[in-house]
């Protein structure tokens, strides 16, 4: 039950970050289908910072291992912004559509990711082709444990993240300014807010909390990660849990816990006795988060609570 | 007297210079990384991608190994028309991967348990397809979810589903299926002699000329017909083809129902010429379908287009298989196929661009032309 609990949290933390990251996209009026590139390209970042920072289990201090903690999440943060200036770029400034290059985004992210870290490991080893990242010792940094339970530093930041998300778009004047432009960009125009400077903060929020959730994802029970592999479809997952949410942070941390469990439940069944006892093949736990969100979604779609304006580029020239 | 329009104004001709374009840059941006990771190697490399089943000096193995890309484009091309198809009804079907995936379970599962002849195997997987993209189009039409969300969702419920189905049809020697060949040869699709042309490649089926005939009957579809006038009116205003009296909801659905029957095709085209078996340990949904949105974007949404854009990317996909491993990896192929796609966003910019210097061009002619007249008839004024 502990580790059901470990793990439940942590996956509702990833699915948090990114449908939070979608959200404000959203919110400002640009779709991001390319979180799950997002994800993995701020994914590899973290990793490079673990694989390549000394780092010493044995010796580490409180300070160290903070500071640790805060080279990865800041590394991820970079990589996930930079990548995200691919959609801020392609939708904002050149009208582009944004499914198409949502979609292209989650391609090249794992070929990009997957180059890149088989490029590394052959240059280092001539006979290693593989595309892994091994962070054993230095993740060990930010996991404090209680007992059996175990908890990731970036659980915690999650939930700092989500009140800080509350506050910046219900409560400052930004994040008003942010929601205009996702409703109706043209009047948010005439009233003097620049539509295009909004609409990129949005995307770049998005690949910030979309990075953090990409590393926050690989440092689930693993020490090393595969990239050829991606995220296995949690961006996606993430948007859905940002639908069932109805774009609103507090019912999409909510979701984020259900989608969580049943993700979870993948990891940790054999474990349970009752659910044990029953032999369901796990395929059928790997298959279950997709399809609650499906049944949930066809329940919860009918009166659509997205931003009006979404995936509708603003050409200044049209009412 | 009928004004002939110029090359460079046909919508066609853009688009054919558009995706050609899309093409240069990519391959472009593929060869600076190759350059980064390794500046010695970087050239070959890129022509190593490029000629895939040239780099075999001789004939025969020329055409043997055109023959195997050829077998790789066939559910290649169903694929991208499944994704084309969609998109000209205003879907987007990115579970395009999940309905091919769903396809080769229904058709290796007729083929491997019962062992049914090649063609009841054909119809199962287009009929598993059909069934997983109605379920898009009915949760679409009714609930209102959009078709890329259900699309993922049912691409890793369809994985996972099929790796359950197909676990008694594996190979106890490994992790894949058996194979046809050994097992039940009656499912294998026939090759009518075809193999002969390409130095007896026994993979090289109808599947070819199946896919073929497919685009071509797409194209009159879509094209040609009051049908897929229709659907393509839904897809443009969906309250415009509703007060015109066409069924909307209807025109969703049987669009979906087409799209995945397309894709469920391709999957059997592919699984059932033995040349690859399903492993029952995947963990990611085949980059078929995936591939397909490449290939329908670069084929500028078009039937005829795609034929090519597959084989094409098809081509440079397996060429990665041949760039030096000690120092470059196959993925490069992947990673130029997905910057081509992210390019192919630009390509609408890229038209009214173009336009837009066309439209200065002739006004300047024209204004030029207009100057010209003015001076002539003052000349004739003056005499």
């Amino acid at each position: 039950m502990v580790l059901l609990l470990q793990y439940t949290l942590i996956f509702a933390a990833v699915l948090l970050l990114v449908a939070l990251g979608g959200c404000f996209s959203e919110h400002a009026g640009v779709i991001n289908i390319g979180l799950e590139g997002i994800m993995v390209m701020g994914a590899l970042g973290g990793a490079l910072v673990m694989r390549f920072l000394p780092y010493d289990a044995s010796t580490a201090t409180l300070a160290t291992r903070f500071g640790m903690f805060g080279l990865v999440a800041l590394a991820s943060v970079a990589v996930g912004m930079i990548y995200s200036l691919l959609l801020a770029v392609a939708s904002i400034n050149f009208k582009a559509d944004q499914t198409i290059v949502g979609t292209a985004m989650n391609l090249l992210g794992t070929a990009a990711a997957t180059v890149i870290v088989k490029s590394m490991n052959t240059a280092a080893n001539p006979d290693d082709h593989s595309s892994e990242i091994q962070y054993g010792g230095p993740k060990s940094a930010f996991i404090s444990k209680f007992g059996t339970f175990e908890l990731n530093w970036f659980v915690i930041l999650a939930a700092v993240l989500l009140v800080v998300s509350i506050i910046v778009l219900y409560k400052t004047r930004f994040g008003l300014r942010l929601r205009a432009c996702g409703e109706h960009p043209q009047a948010a125009d005439s009233v003097g807010i620049n539509v295009f400077k909004m609409r990129y903060a949005g995307v770049l929020i998005s690949g910030f909390l979309g990075g953090l959730g990409g590393i926050t994802y690989i440092t689930v029970g693993v020490s090393l990660w595969k990239f050829e592999n991606g995220v296995a479809g949690f961006g996606f997952l993430a948007l859905a849990v940002m639908i069932f949410g109805a774009w609103d942070p507090i019912k999409i941390a909510g979701a984020a816990i259900l989608f969580g469990l049943f993700r979870a439940l993948g990891n940790v069944h054999a474990g349970i006795p009752f659910l044990a006892s029953m032999e369901i093949p796990p395929a059928v736990y790997n298959m279950l988060p997709y399809i609650v969100s499906l049944i949930v979604l066809a329940f919860t779609s009918k009166k659509s609570r997205a931003p009006k304006a979404e995936g509708i580029p603003y050409d200044k020239g049209q009412r | 007297m009928k004004q002939r329009t110029p090359l460079l104004r046909k919508n066609g001709f853009q688009t054919i210079l558009s995706s050609l374009l899309c093409i240069i840059l990519g391959l472009l941006v593929g060869y600076l990384v190759l350059l980064i990771i390794n500046a010695e190697g970087a050239w070959n490399a890129i022509v190593d991608v490029l000629k895939n089943f040239m780099k075999y000096p001789s004939g025969a193995a020329r055409m043997k190994y055109l023959g195997s890309t050829l077998v790789k484009t066939a559910p290649l091309i169903m694929c991208s028309l499944s994704v084309l198809f969609a998109y000209k009804v205003g879907l987007f079907n990115i579970g395009a991967a999940g309905q091919y995936v769903i396809g080769a379970a229904a058709g290796l599962y007729c083929a491997l348990m019962p062992g049914l002849p090649w063609y009841v195997c054909l119809l199962a997987a287009v009929a598993a397809g059909a069934i997983s993209g109605a379920i898009c189009g009915v949760l679409r039409a009714y609930c209102n979810v959009n078709v890329v969300i259900s699309g993922i969702m049912l691409n890793w419920i369809s994985l996972y589903a099929t790796n359950l189905l197909l676990k008694p049809g594996m190979d106890p020697t490994g992790k894949d299926t058996f194979r046809l060949v050994k097992e039940h040869k009656d499912s294998i699709l026939p090759t009518l002699g075809l193999d002969k042309l390409f130095s007896n490649n026994q993979y090289v089926t109808i599947a070819i000329p199946i896919a073929i005939i497919v685009a071509i009957v797409i194209w009159i579809i879509l094209d040609k017909t009051k049908f897929g006038y229709e659907l393509k009116a839904t897809g443009n205003n969906l309250n415009a083809a509703k007060y015109c009296g066409m069924k909307e909801n209807r025109n969703i659905i049987l669009t979906m129902v087409i799209s995945g029957a397309l894709a469920g095709l391709g999957a059997a085209l592919f699984y059932l010429s033995d040349i690859e078996q399903w492993n029952v340990n995947s963990s990611s949904v085949p980059a078929m379908g995936f591939n397909g949105i490449a290939a329908a974007f670069l084929g500028g949404l078009n039937p005829i287009g795609a034929i090519f854009s597959s084989f094409f990317i098809q081509h440079i996909t397996l060429g990665g298989g041949n760039v030096d491993l000690s120092h470059y990896c196959a993925q490069i192929a992947d990673f130029i196929s997905s910057v081509i796609i992210y390019l192919c966003g630009f390509v609408l910019f890229f038209k009214s661009v173009l336009n837009r210097f066309l439209d200065k061009r002739d006004e300047k002619r024209i204004q030029r032309e207009k100057a010209a007249n003015a001076e002539a008839t003052e000349k004739g004024g003056n005499k």
